[in-house]
């Protein structure tokens, strides 16, 4: 082993984990839109708002927190982790059945009227909480980092959110793949017209399926307080990335988004070594439409005829 | 008596050139008149967007890049002129020593010129023949364009010194010797780029009258049926989405010259987007209202940012909803919908 050996070592570990780290990031990220445009078909544009406000909806628990509880300022990212969901399910729920179920089939549409939809929530975000950054205050138990051995130090915020998105990823698929309701909404998916003659209230599954991805949003919104600040574009710096995900991996597959977000987390990371961030981010984009060209479902296609 | 279809767009193509070559020019001061020519500038992408998403389905959220391709081939050769014999200020600021070896040719203007229009073409006909020949279409073409247009953004916010990054490249003062800061010179230069626009509308329309343009229909409504008889489609669509291609980047250079700058974020996703409106706003079967679409947007936009900063995108949200819910072909289309004495909600055949 060369001088230096050590280094090298320690520094590939973290490479590693920062592979790791990003890869959970982008997957909680793509979740719900895989579920959304994924299984619905959706095109929404507001997807990233939708995480900006279960984002919001943490940033509102912790003042009210700091404010009336100060003492159990330890444990409120799981209560704020909660009600994003919770918001943000129920915003997805009224979504679907007040505005996105009039562009079903017509997905072109779908994608301006929800385009416009985003930028109203953007400004909402603006005139309600300003158009400075917001942060929250990181939890003592979150900060800092884990040394297993001297010279490697893993943050304990990023340890959570790879737990947390192993958490809702088994979960995501259980309730896909292990309930009566997702086998319905799975039904729905492969075929609308028999899964209604057959008796499943497929207006009622697409209300659901919209609102669980909406909610899987709001967690990821959530949980990115903890990484960076908040401002009213945030949605939109997420949203192409997160497309990309999804297409990359192929549309109704969930299996697709896991190895997609892999194989761009690692690859990022690595390319991110070699060169600067930006062209990093141009090899990705640059990967990912050539590899769409070969493989233009996306590199996990359901076989299903549509 | 009746009015007979081709006698009614007749007309309307009048009616345009009437305002933007007398009217216009009439009745508004330079201030004004630099502002509408700003506007105009994406025109070119509405009209092109006519073509392309209109009559044959393609909706790119890329147009920003071609816009950005003429924009910044455009700048490039105001900038080496504004500044010969020195470097361009942001290169010096990014400590950038000698002129980098791409810019070189910049300093014709034969070769700009020809940049302009040729660069769109090299661009976006491989890649879209490639694309439609795998038959990725629909919503899975907006987002790799929507990507691409991502992507030229960061690689042009990273490459500051050569780019001049986020800022873009701005502070021109003359084109080929002649001002164009004065009042007169940007008068002639509406003029030109009202010129270019009657062309790229009358090269649109005619376009549209032939057995190509029927066939453009036929791709969107049902494109393997026309696949079937034997039509390469992937060719029709490739065509005409560089058409388009080449439209923007026009309007793109035009742009450069009329706001006097070029900046990454007028070629990037968010624009691309925006660009979409001008057309849907105007009607996306209607190259005249294309181009009345972006003047509308355009001034909504100045005038709403200036006296309401808050609204402006609370009105462009809402824009975008309610054209796609009550007029999806967009002011254009009105007259025909109270013909038919209905709203309806929705375009007749969309499919996919």
């Amino acid at each position: 082993m060369k001088p230096g050996g050590q280094v090298n070592f320690d520094i590939q570990v973290m490479q590693l984990f920062n592979g790791l780290s990003l890869f959970t990031i982008l997957l909680l990220m793509a979740l719900g839109l895989a579920i959304v445009f994924g299984l619905m078909g959706v095109i929404n544009m507001a997807h990233g708002e939708v995480m900006a406000m279960g984002a919001y909806v943490t940033y509102l628990t912790a003042r009210l927190f700091e404010r009336h509880a100060p003492s159990l300022m330890s444990i409120y990212l799981f209560v704020a982790i909660a009600l994003a969901f919770t918001v943000t399910f129920a915003f997805g729920y009224l979504l679907e059945r007040g505005f996105v179920r009039w562009f079903y089939n017509r997905p072109l549409d779908t994608l301006l009227a929800t385009w416009g939809l985003s930028l109203i929530l953007q400004q909402s975000y603006r005139s309600i909480f300003g158009a400075q950054e917001v942060s929250v205050p990181l939890t003592t138990w979150l900060s800092g980092a884990w040394e297993p051995t001297a010279g490697i130090q893993l943050p304990v915020n990023r340890i959570f959110i790879i737990g947390l998105t192993l958490l809702v990823a088994t979960g995501v698929y259980l309730i896909l793949y292990k309930t009566r309701w997702g086998l319905r909404a799975r039904a729905v998916t492969q075929n609308r017209a028999m899964s209604s003659a057959v008796g499943i209230n497929t207006n009622k599954v697409d209300a659901l399926t919209f609102a669980l991805g909406s909610g899987l949003a709001g967690i990821a919104g959530s949980v990115f307080t903890m990484l960076g600040s908040t401002n009213p574009g945030t949605g939109q710096l997420y949203i192409v990335d997160t497309f990309i995900v999804v297409v990359f991996g192929g549309v109704a597959s969930l299996f697709g988004t896991v190895a997609s977000s892999f194989l761009i987390a690692q690859s990022q990371t690595t390319l991110e070594y070699l060169m600067s961030g930006s062209m990093a981010r141009v090899a990705i984009l640059l990967m990912v439409i050539t590899v769409l060209y070969f493989r233009p479902n996306g590199l996990f296609a359901s076989k299903v005829r549509t | 008596m009746a009015v007979s279809e081709k006698q009614r767009e007749l007309a309307a193509y009048a009616t345009a050139a009437f305002v933007l070559l007398v009217l216009m020019p009439m009745v508004l001061d330079a201030f004004w008149l630099t502002l509408v020519g700003k506007y105009l500038a994406f025109a070119f992408v509405a009209v092109g967007l006519v073509l392309s998403w209109g009559y044959c389905g393609i909706l790119s959220l890329g147009q920003g890049i071609f816009f950005g391709i003429g924009g910044y081939a455009m700048a490039m050769f105001l900038k080496l002129e504004a500044s010969a014999p020195d470097l361009p200020d942001f290169m010096v600021w990014s400590s950038v020593e000698k002129l980098p070896v791409w810019w070189h040719p910049f300093s014709s203007f034969a070769f700009t010129v020809a940049a302009i229009l040729l660069v769109p073409i090299v661009v976006a006909f491989p890649f879209a023949y490639a694309i439609f020949k795998k038959r990725v279409s629909g919503v899975y073409f907006a987002i790799v364009t929507i990507a691409l247009a991502l992507t030229l953004t960061v690689l042009i916010v990273g490459q500051q010194g050569e780019t001049g990054g986020a800022n873009g490249i701005t502070d021109f003062k003359t084109l080929l010797g002649w001002d164009i800061i004065s009042d007169a010179g940007k008068n002639a230069a509406y003029f030109v780029e009202v010129g270019l626009l009657i062309v790229v509308m009358a090269i649109s329309g005619l376009l549209l009258h032939t057995r190509f343009g029927k066939l453009l229909i036929a791709v969107r409504d049902r494109e393997d049926r026309v696949r079937f008889s034997g039509y390469n489609t992937a060719m029709i669509k490739a065509f005409i989405f560089t058409l388009a291609a080449v439209f923007s980047s026009i309007g793109g250079a035009l742009f450069t010259v009329q706001a006097g700058l070029i900046t990454p974020s007028v070629a990037g996703a968010v624009a691309s987007v925006e660009m979409v409106i001008y057309a849907a706003v105007g009607g996306r079967l209607s190259v005249v209202g294309a181009v009345f679409g972006a003047l509308l947007v355009g001034f909504m936009k100045s005038y709403l940012s200036e006296q309401f900063p808050e609204s402006w995108l609370f009105f462009l949200g809402g824009l975008f909803i309610f054209v796609v819910m009550v007029m999806p072909n967009g002011l254009a289309g009105v007259p025909d919908q109270i013909r038919h004495g209905r709203v309806r909600f929705g375009l007749r055949h969309e499919r996919r």
